[in-house]
C-alpha cells in the first residue's frame, strides 16, 4: 500500500493542500484532486507535450512530474489564464488565427507558448518552432498554432 | 498508457524531501531508497512496471548545492542537478564544453529539458544517454557521495568506467551522485557531438557521435572518441583514438579511421535501426568531425 503525503502548494494563485499518494504524478493531482482538466493525458510519457504546465515559472510535462514535487511550488495551469475577465491575449490569439482543430493539445501548446513569450520581444516563426518542438498536434494544425503565437509575441505583457 | 502483464505501478512507503546531500544520504544508508531528482525518465520507468524500486522514495530536488555550476581556472563542476536548460542558458560552458552544448540542444524537448538532469542522465545508465557522450570525451569524473558513520564520504570515477550494463552503474544503492566534473581543454581544441533520429525533438539516438582532441598543426592529440546506442554502455572508442593520436588528418588517416571505427563497433540492429545503419551513421559522423579539422 501506497504512503499517503500532505502536500501545499500554490494552485493558479492559490493557496492549496491535499493528501496524496506518493505514487501519483503531478497531471493526476490535478485531474483528479483538483477536478482541473486542462492539462491532459496523452502519451503519458513527455513525448505529446499535451499535460503542460508551468511550475515557478518554467514548463515541464506534468506526467512526468511526481505529484509530491508539487510541495512548496507554484504552479499554473491553462485554468489559471482565465481570469474572470476573459481570455488571455495569447488564448485570444489562439482564437483568431483558428489554431485549435480538435483541442485537445490546445492547453499544453498555451502553456509552453506562455513559456516561450517574454515580455516585449517579437518571436520568430523558428524560434516558435524549436519552443514546440516537445506538443504534439494530432490534428497536424501546427501552421495556425506558430501563426498565433508570433502574433501573440512581442506584446508588453 | 498499459502496464505488462503481472507488473504494477512502484508504490511507495515512505517518503523523504531531502535538503542537503547528508539528508541525503541519510536516507540512502540501508540501500532501499529510490533517487527522485527531473522525473523524467523515473516516472515512465516507474508506471511501465520495468525496473524495482527502492520502497524509499528521496527527493532531492530541493538540495540547492547540487544545482551549482562551479567553473574554475582548471576545473569545471556541474553539480548532479544542473539541468539541460541550466547547461544552455549558463553562457560561459558553450565555450569552455561545446560538444556538451550540443548533446544538451539536441536533448529531448524544451519541457524535458527544463528538469532532466545530469546526474539523472549517468544514474540512469541508458546506451543511448545524449549528455554523458561528451562528458566521456572530456574525461569527466563521477562524484559519489556516501554516509561513513556520521561524515559524508566522496569517491570519484572516472566516466568511462561508471558504466557497467544498461541501467547498471558502479553506484552502489547506498550513494548519491553529487557532481560531474572535468578539465577544460586548453588551446586550440575539436569538440563535436553528432545524434540521430528521424524528428528533430524527443528522439532517442539511433547512434551518437563525440569527439574531443587537441589540435596542433593539423595533428590530433589527447583524442577521445565516445559513441552512443552502439553497446550495452556509452562506448569509448579506443582503437580508434590511438590510430588517430598524433597523425596528421588525411585523406588516407580519415579512410583507415573509418574502417577502424565500424571493425571496433558492434551495434545491435533493432525497430530504431539496422547494424548497417548504426555503422553508416558513426562512420558518417567521424568522417564528418575529421574531415572538417583536415
Amino acid at each position: 500500500m501506497s504512503l499517503k503525503v500532505e502536500i501545499a502548494f500554490k494552485l493558479n494563485g492559490r493557496s492549496v493542500a491535499r493528501e496524496i499518494l506518493t505514487s501519483t504524478s503531478s497531471l493526476q493531482v490535478l485531474n483528479r484532486d483538483f477536478d482541473l482538466a486542462g492539462a491532459k493525458l496523452a502519451c503519458g510519457e513527455g513525448e505529446c507535450g499535451a499535460c503542460t504546465i508551468m511550475v515557478d515559472g518554467v514548463s515541464r510535462n506534468a506526467c512526468l512530474m511526481a505529484g509530491v514535487d508539487l510541495d512548496g511550488r507554484d504552479v499554473e495551469t491553462v485554468e489559471g489564464l482565465w481570469e474572470g475577465n476573459g481570455l488571455d491575449p495569447l488564448q485570444e490569439a489562439f482564437v483568431n488565427s483558428g489554431a485549435v482543430q480538435c483541442g485537445f493539445c490546445t492547453p499544453g501548446m498555451v502553456m509552453q507558448a506562455k513559456y516561450l513569450l517574454k515580455p516585449g520581444k517579437k518571436l520568430s516563426r523558428d524560434e516558435v518552432i524549436r519552443g514546440l518542438e516537445g506538443n504534439v498536434c494530432r490534428c497536424t494544425g501546427y501552421h495556425k498554432i506558430i501563426d498565433a503565437v508570433v502574433a501573440a509575441s512581442g506584446e508588453a505583457s | 498508457m498499459t502496464l505488462p502483464q503481472n507488473q504494477s505501478p512502484a508504490e511507495f512507503e515512505y517518503y523523504v524531501n531531502a535538503t542537503s546531500i547528508e539528508e541525503a544520504c541519510r536516507a540512502l544508508g540501508d540501500g532501499v531508497g529510490t533517487i527522485l531528482a527531473g522525473g523524467s525518465d523515473l516516472w515512465v520507468q516507474k508506471d511501465e512496471g520495468v525496473k524495482i524500486f527502492g520502497p524509499r522514495l528521496i527527493n532531492i530536488s530541493r538540495v540547492d548545492e547540487l544545482a551549482e555550476i562551479s567553473i574554475g581556472n582548471d576545473h569545471v563542476r556541474l553539480g548532479a542537478r544542473v539541468t539541460m536548460t541550466d547547461i544552455l542558458n549558463h553562457g560561459e560552458l558553450g565555450n569552455i564544453a561545446p560538444g556538451l552544448l550540443e548533446a544538451a540542444n539536441r536533448f529531448a524537448s524544451p519541457q524535458i529539458r527544463n528538469v532532466a538532469t545530469v546526474g539523472g542522465n549517468f544514474a540512469n545508465a541508458s546506451p543511448a544517454a545524449d549528455s554523458v557522450i561528451p562528458l566521456i570525451c572530456l574525461d569527466a569524473e563521477i562524484e559519489l557521495a556516501r554516509l561513513d558513520g556520521n561524515a559524508v564520504a566522496i569517491r570519484s570515477i572516472p566516466s568511462a568506467d561508471f558504466f557497467t550494463g544498461p541501467g547498471k552503474t558502479v553506484r552502489t544503492d547506498d550513494e548519491l551522485i553529487t557532481a560531474i566534473s572535468f578539465k577544460p581543454r586548453d588551446g586550440k581544441s575539436l569538440a563535436r557531438f553528432f545524434k540521430s533520429g528521424p524528428r528533430p525533438a524527443l528522439e532517442i539516438s539511433i547512434v551518437s557521435l563525440g569527439i574531443a582532441a587537441d589540435i596542433l598543426d593539423g595533428k590530433l592529440s589527447n583524442v577521445r572518441i565516445a559513441l552512443g546506442a552502439v553497446a550495452p554502455i556509452p562506448f569509448r572508442a579506443r582503437k580508434t583514438e590511438a590510430l588517430i593520436e598524433g597523425q596528421k588528418i588525411d585523406d588516407k588517416l580519415i579512410h583507415a579511421a573509418l574502417e577502424c571505427l565500424v571493425s571496433e563497433i558492434s551495434p545491435i540492429g533493432d525497430v530504431r535501426g539496422s547494424k548497417w545503419y548504426r555503422q553508416h551513421l558513426a562512420r558518417t559522423y567521424l568522417q564528418e568531425a575529421l574531415t572538417d579539422v583536415a
